[in-house]
């Protein structure tokens, strides 16, 4: 390595690792080992995750939409545990009772993901209310995509965090498709940041493939944010792939999913660091050979970790045990017995 | 408030019992904090938050933009990371505009995410009919709540109860809903600080009787009672049940209740169809079957949006005359 300052190998490392994490969890689909059906892929959106997650500090916490499996990773989110989850197994970060779209793990900060387009970017304002009355330094980002533009919690949301100088982050992954609806035919002004400017947050528009230059402009958002000066950043990218894993993208052709999927963040990553000289090419398959072996070991955790025992149905409704629902066969019986 | 170190009164309205709890918890945790529209400077729409502002401050008692969503998104977000907010909605028919933050993320945040968290708050809301508020401000939309699991459901009809079951819902972390009735908040009873009985998840037989049992919460229990007295004169012992949670439901006492007197009333402002009375009718059904004399009544609201005209305002829920005539019915 020549260049000692440039953080793009660490950055092309949580790309890659999203990427082949997300592959593989289409490979445990086609093994019918995956609960489910919804399971939303981010192959192609990489590169907003990784920056913005690494702007971030430790402490900082975050919520996501249903498509966050990227950003979990970028966080520091275990693959093993998250594929876990996604097979529905005991061994999960939720005991796989979320699923992909409701992991959440609160030693790093996931305040959960979120299945209702919108849901989870409150849980940020007040995550940063609890974090101003506590007078603890730390900022909470909601990661959503350009659907959750078109929502109105969000509005409600960066008011509030306007209104209140809250150390909050809201952050838009455009992919440009609300599952199969084209943002031009769901938005009249495709100009975000100009919405989130008029309620007095910085904002920022990232269109570029370079994810270091990604990094230190989302740092900077952040930064101000963590000096309680609310921000909006929005990153630019293509969905690779359908909206759910049965979805063969019939609203759009192939022409253009060619022409855009050259817009691949790691693909040019892996160009720069050869350009500058900062990592050669088998350098980098060596990467890539060892965060395929970690992803082919967390898809074999899934697999073969046990499942829940069937009276896990009436766990964590409530938090106080003793008012655990009674199961329906149980109440059956009872009446029977009469 | 002149009387907050007061530990007994003789007589207290609602409100107050209520500004009591808010003030003596508060005053006990500072995580709890108050949020919601109006609860500041103008001490809520109806009052219960009247002088908090002034002695705990604006970092503790938070007036909102008009945003019911994101005041409840919110204070989940804040009970996620350490406060206990008291969020209000000033009505619960804003319910509708917030019910995704409550049904599909306050009630299921702990159950997704493994039991790893929850968010310990409570939404205080208003409810019920009476100021001719008409189809917007007059629901009584507690089977909505009733029907999601997650969530715990108190509707007290008296000080001592409201005050009592306040305190106790900021002191447990799973999320309480607390629907207040906005005629009862002038209502006034006696207030023991000191004598907290059992009151969460324990219905209270207000009067004992052996003729029949009419069941009932929030202000038709006071409806209740009236009718109890009236049905003295006529030789018939109503047993009045107060079940002041709906979540949990004390279903021991109201079966053992209808056990004793074999006939049952249930009274409630909401509509009659899918309602809470058609929850307890079926656990009477159920538990009760061989001991019933009668079917179950189902006295209600009716089954149409609240109309504002006083009078036909009146006519739609409940009436003491007729919970004393239909008890007679049942009775003979």
């Amino acid at each position: 390595m020549s260049n000692t300052n440039t953080l793009l190998p660490e950055l092309y490392t949580t790309m890659r690792r999203i990427r082949t994490f997300e592959e593989r969890v289409s490979e445990l689909f086609i093994k019918g080992e995956t609960a489910g059906t919804m399971l939303h892929l981010s192959i192609g959106e990489e590169l907003g995750a990784t920056s913005v997650g690494r702007a971030m500090h430790d402490n900082d916490t975050f919520t996501t939409n249903h498509r966050g499996h990227g950003i979990f990773i970028g966080r520091g989110g275990d693959p093993k545990k998250m594929m876990a989850e996604i097979a529905g197994k005991k061994s999960g970060y939720c005991k796989g009772k979320g699923g992909s779209m409701h992991i959440a793990d609160m030693q790093l900060g996931h305040l959960g993901a979120n299945a209702i387009v919108g849901g989870g970017i409150p849980t940020v304002v007040g995550a940063a209310m609890s974090y101003k009355y506590l007078k603890e330094e730390r900022v909470s980002v909601a990661f959503f995509g350009d659907g959750a533009m078109q929502q109105g919690i969000l509005y409600e949301s960066m008011n509030m965090a306007a209104l209140w100088n809250l150390p909050v982050v809201f952050c838009c992954i455009n992919n440009q498709y609300g599952m199969g609806t084209k943002i031009d035919n769901a938005v009249g002004v495709k100009d975000f940041s100009k919405r989130a400017k008029s309620f007095g947050l910085n904002a920022l528009h990232i269109d570029d493939l370079d994810v270091e230059n990604a990094y230190y402009k989302s740092k900077e958002i952040i930064d101000l944010a963590r000096k309680h000066q609310p921000g909006f950043i929005e990153i630019e990218c293509y969905r690779f792939y359908g909206h759910a894993r049965m979805d063969k993208s019939p609203y759009r052709s192939d022409e253009e999913e060619l022409v855009m999927r050259k817009k691949d963040p790691i693909a040019n990553a892996g160009l720069l660091l050869e350009k500058n000289n900062i990592l050669n090419k088998s350098e980098i398959s060596q990467i890539d050979k060892k965060i395929s072996d970690e992803m082919d070991g967390a898809m074999k955790f899934a697999i073969e970790s046990p499942i829940n025992d069937e009276s896990e149905i009436f766990k964590d409704v409530y938090y106080e045990e003793e008012y655990e629902p009674i199961s329906v066969e149980k109440r059956i019986n009872k009446i029977l017995s009469i | 408030m002149s009387e907050l170190d007061k530990t007994y009164f003789e007589k207290i309205t609602f409100r107050d019992a209520l500004r009591l709890a808010m003030h003596d918890s508060m005053k006990e945790d500072d995580k709890i904090i108050i949020m919601g529209e109006d609860v500041a400077k103008y001490g809520g729409a109806y009052g219960a938050t009247k002088d908090l502002l002034k002695l705990f401050g604006e970092e503790r008692v938070i007036d909102t933009p008009i945003s019911e969503p994101a005041i409840v998104g919110s204070a989940i977000g804040a009970a996620m990371s350490g406060l206990r907010p008291i969020a209000e909605l000033m009505y619960v028919d804003f319910f509708g505009m917030s019910m995704d933050q409550i049904g599909n993320q306050l009630a299921k945040i702990r159950y997704m995410f493994g039991g790893q968290i929850g968010a310990p708050m409570v939404l205080r809301t208003q409810g019920g009919t009476g100021r001719s508020g008409g189809a917007q401000h007059s629901q009584s939309l507690e089977s909505w709540i009733m029907h999601t699991p997650g969530l715990f459901l108190t509707m007290p009809s008296n000080p001592n109860d409201a005050y009592h079951l306040l305190r106790y819902a900021l002191k447990i972390n799973n999320p309480t809903i607390f629907i207040e009735h906005k005629l009862l908040y002038n209502f006034t009873g006696k207030l023991d600080k000191n004598k907290p009985e059992e009151v969460f998840g324990k219905a209270k037989i207000l009067k004992e009787g052996t003729d029949l049992s009419i069941i009932s919460y929030s202000r038709m229990t006071n409806f209740a009672n009236q009718a109890a007295e009236e049905l003295l004169k006529y030789n018939i012992r109503a047993e009045v049940v107060d079940l002041r949670t709906l979540n949990p439901l004390d279903r021991e006492t109201i079966i053992s209740s209808v056990n004793k007197t074999k006939r049952a009333l249930v009274v409630s402002e909401s509509c009659y169809t899918a309602s809470v009375p058609s929850e307890i009718s079926s656990i009477i059904f159920e538990h009760c079957f061989k001991s019933l004399k009668r079917p179950v009544i189902r006295y209600t609201g009716e089954d149409t949006p609240v109309p504002v005209a006083p009078n036909l305002e009146k006519n739609y829920v409940p009436t003491v005359e007729k919970i004393v005539e239909y008890s007679k019915k049942l009775c003979t």
